[in-house]
């Protein structure tokens, strides 16, 4: 049932697995629900498990459920309509007397059959439920005991509530929140045992204890810390200062984290060259030579920046867009440099995928394994970060 | 049609919910699949526990995870330096290892009587493994205990309710085995309705102030820490005991250090936004003084 249903939401890259469909599937034949809304809330809950997939499941219902109209809400209006004494004045003497003789279970059962027969829109017949026909069920027919099928209900429909697609600012690949920087710079968390010796070896002390001949011997080991230590090198000025404040998010979010070992930050303009700087403005220089010696390798890097600049800028030797700057080595054996001396970096590009055209910039990707600066982006590159060389 | 066991969950008197919590509820509850629950801090999720644990007339038993919480824990402790100081210098008698293993909150929830519904509140705070521990007790719904040989079975499967922070993402196989809902932010009229449960007599005025200013707040993007719902229900306390005439809310959002907790989000509204409302003002107090 709904197979098809499946393989859409896969299309949309809602991570569905079989188990979590076996489940639905479970669920819908125990006969848990009867309309297409508690359908849409049922499969929701069993198989979408991130806010972040909420609007790809919107989308992938819209695409399957259109336009359909769940048969069982109707039943409930023909009840409601059945019910309504001024409707029955609707209908003439004989219409009631043959209405009466009818037992309404018995009028919604063959309802109930009919819909379960009929596979498709049927007009003109005296069987199927359809309109202009004598069949008992439809409408604008010629029926004495039958009813009207069709039309809206009150309430939302699960379609529309689809078509609101209320949950597009959760998805991951477009909005950026500090908390959801965070989230994924903690993917960087690697622990290992460092620091003081603070807790309690239970299995050494045992051994310890017992080799003492029964005298409590308590011995010591480190408890888990991170050891992660990051380096954050921001484009600043010029063609990224429409990403300020995005990249000032991620600034902010590293610097929050409480969990890095060591995390060192710096800013150079377009690209980097003999000199970076430990403020915006670019006035407290420090050398990038100084910086290869003094950090070690282990230090995980982040290049943050467009890569975009004119390509003189990347290959000549005094190619820099400042030329007070005066650079011996170009900028690209820079880059390399610095590729080959930390173990692990990755470039995070503010601008969208589409924009990668720029020469400059495949020239960087040479050097560099560049991400987005999405959160799916940006997950990507932390598992790049931590992947063991 | 409908089963009738399925429709349990209605939601209890001081707790209002939407009707997607309510269905992911039921189907978590008749499918015996643990319901993990995640939204923005301050939107209900621990509550809701206890409003299941309510409308349903069962105990809770609540398991706060720390960051430091191993999976261990939940099940039992065997407090082993306890038994090694009592065979030093006590004198129990110490063969007897039961004495010494205390079930843990998940062992508490499986050893009981009758069903009950067991809340492990905010799960992702502990290691990225935690879950993953978990995962066999869950299904099994039992486990064993080497140190006495016996093993803890659940008479009755407990309702589990797992709620998140998105602090972590949480590991997919976990995943796979729970009924997901996302709490979203109340609208305006559900927010209506939370605030009239914990202030049945508030005056309409205040209540209608107080919404529009906060709504307004939350459309601000520049905040860090948007502010909740509980601060919210914390803002209309203070407004209520200071008797703050409705007009004044506003247009000067007294007590904002109720709803912005963070220093940067307080300072950007003293400087930026207030700024701007007594820009817009100063014309009028200047009709005034003709």
């Amino acid at each position: 049932m709904f197979t098809d249903f499946f393989y859409t939401l896969r299309e949309r890259k809602v991570p569905v697995s079989i188990t979590e469909w076996m489940t639905l599937m479970e669920a819908l034949s125990r006969g848990y629900i009867s309309t297409l809304n508690d359908f849409y809330y049922l499969a929701r809950a069993i198989l979408v498990k991130s806010e972040a997939y909420f609007d790809h499941y919107d989308i992938a219902f819209q695409e399957y459920f259109k336009g359909i109209k769940a048969p069982a809400e109707i039943s409930e209006q023909i009840l409601a309509w059945l019910k309504d004494p001024f409707n029955r004045m609707l209908l003439t003497e004989e219409e009631r007397a043959l209405l009466d003789l009818m037992d309404l279970d018995e009028l919604l059962e063959e309802l109930e059959k009919r819909f379960r027969e009929q596979t498709e829109q049927h007009d003109r017949g005296a069987y199927w439920i359809g309109r202009g026909g004598t069949s008992p069920f439809g409408h604008s027919g010629q029926h004495p005991a039958g009813f009207r099928l069709g039309g809206g209900g009150g309430g939302r429909s699960a379609i529309q509530i689809a078509e609101q697609r209320q949950f597009r600012n959760y998805r991951h690949d477009l909005t950026l929140d500090i908390r959801q920087i965070e989230v994924a710079l903690k993917g960087l968390r690697q622990l290992k045992r460092i620091g003081p010796e603070d807790e309690l070896d239970l299995d050494k002390t045992i051994d310890a204890t017992a080799k003492n001949a029964g005298e409590i011997e308590l011995k010591w080991r480190q408890s888990r810390h991170n050891k992660v230590k990051l380096l954050l090198l921001m484009d600043v000025g010029g063609s990224m200062d429409p990403f300020a404040h995005l990249c000032s998010l991620l600034f902010s979010a590293a610097h929050r984290s409480a969990h890095f070992k060591d995390f060192q930050y710096y800013y150079f303009h377009n690209c980097i060259y003999d000199y970076v700087y430990k403020d915006i403005e670019r006035r407290d220089a420090v050398s990038t030579d100084h910086l290869l010696h003094t950090m070690e390798p282990d230090y995980k890097v982040i290049l943050v920046g467009d890569a975009w600049m004119a390509p003189s800028e990347l290959n000549n030797v005094y190619g820099a867009i400042y030329y007070y700057e005066r650079n011996h080595k170009p900028g690209l054996a820079r880059l390399k440099q610095i590729a080959d001396h930390f173990s692990h970096c990755t470039w995070l590009n503010p601008e969208s995928q589409n924009y990668w055209n720029e020469p400059t910039v495949f020239m960087v990707r040479k050097v560099f394994s560049m991400f987005e600066l999405t959160i799916e982006g940006l997950q990507k590159a932390v598992k790049k970060l931590i992947v063991k060389r | 049609m409908v089963n009738d066991g399925f429709d349990k969950f209605k939601g209890s008197h001081d707790y209002v919910t939407s009707e997607a919590l309510r269905n992911a509820v039921n189907v978590a509850i008749a499918l015996r699949r643990p319901l993990l629950v995640r939204g923005e801090p301050g939107t209900g999720k621990t509550l809701l526990a206890h409003s299941i644990a309510k409308g349903l007339n069962k105990k809770l038993i609540v398991w706060n995870i720390k960051s430091t919480t191993k999976a261990q824990e939940g099940l039992y402790v065997y407090d082993v330096v306890q038994r090694l100081n009592d065979s030093r210098f006590g004198d129990k008698d110490i063969s007897d290892i039961r004495q010494y293993i205390k079930l843990g909150k998940l062992g508490e929830a499986f050893a009981s009587k009758e069903e009950l519904v067991l809340l492990i509140d905010e799960i992702d705070k502990a290691d990225l493994e935690f879950p993953n521990d978990l995962l066999n007790e869950l299904d099994e719904m039992s486990f064993y205990i080497p140190e006495t040989g016996e093993s803890i079975v659940a008479a009755h499967r407990p309702i589990v309710v797992i709620t998140s922070n998105a602090e972590k993402e949480l590991p997919d196989a976990f995943l796979r085995r729970c009924i997901f809902h996302y709490i979203e932010f109340p609208n305006p009229p559900l927010m209506e309705e939370i605030v009239k449960v914990h202030f049945p007599d508030i005056q309409d005025s205040l209540l209608r102030q107080a919404l529009t200013t906060f709504y307004s707040l939350r459309k601000i993007d520049d905040f860090r820490k948007k502010p909740s719902t509980s601060e919210l229900i914390d803002w209309i306390r203070v407004l209520i005991a200071s008797s703050t005439p409705d007009e004044v809310i506003p247009s000067e959002i007294p007590f904002a250090g109720t709803l912005l907790k963070k220093e940067t989000d307080y300072a950007y509204f003293v400087n930026t936004y207030m700024k701007k409302i007594q820009t817009t003002k100063t014309i009028d107090g200047y009709e005034t003084l003709r």
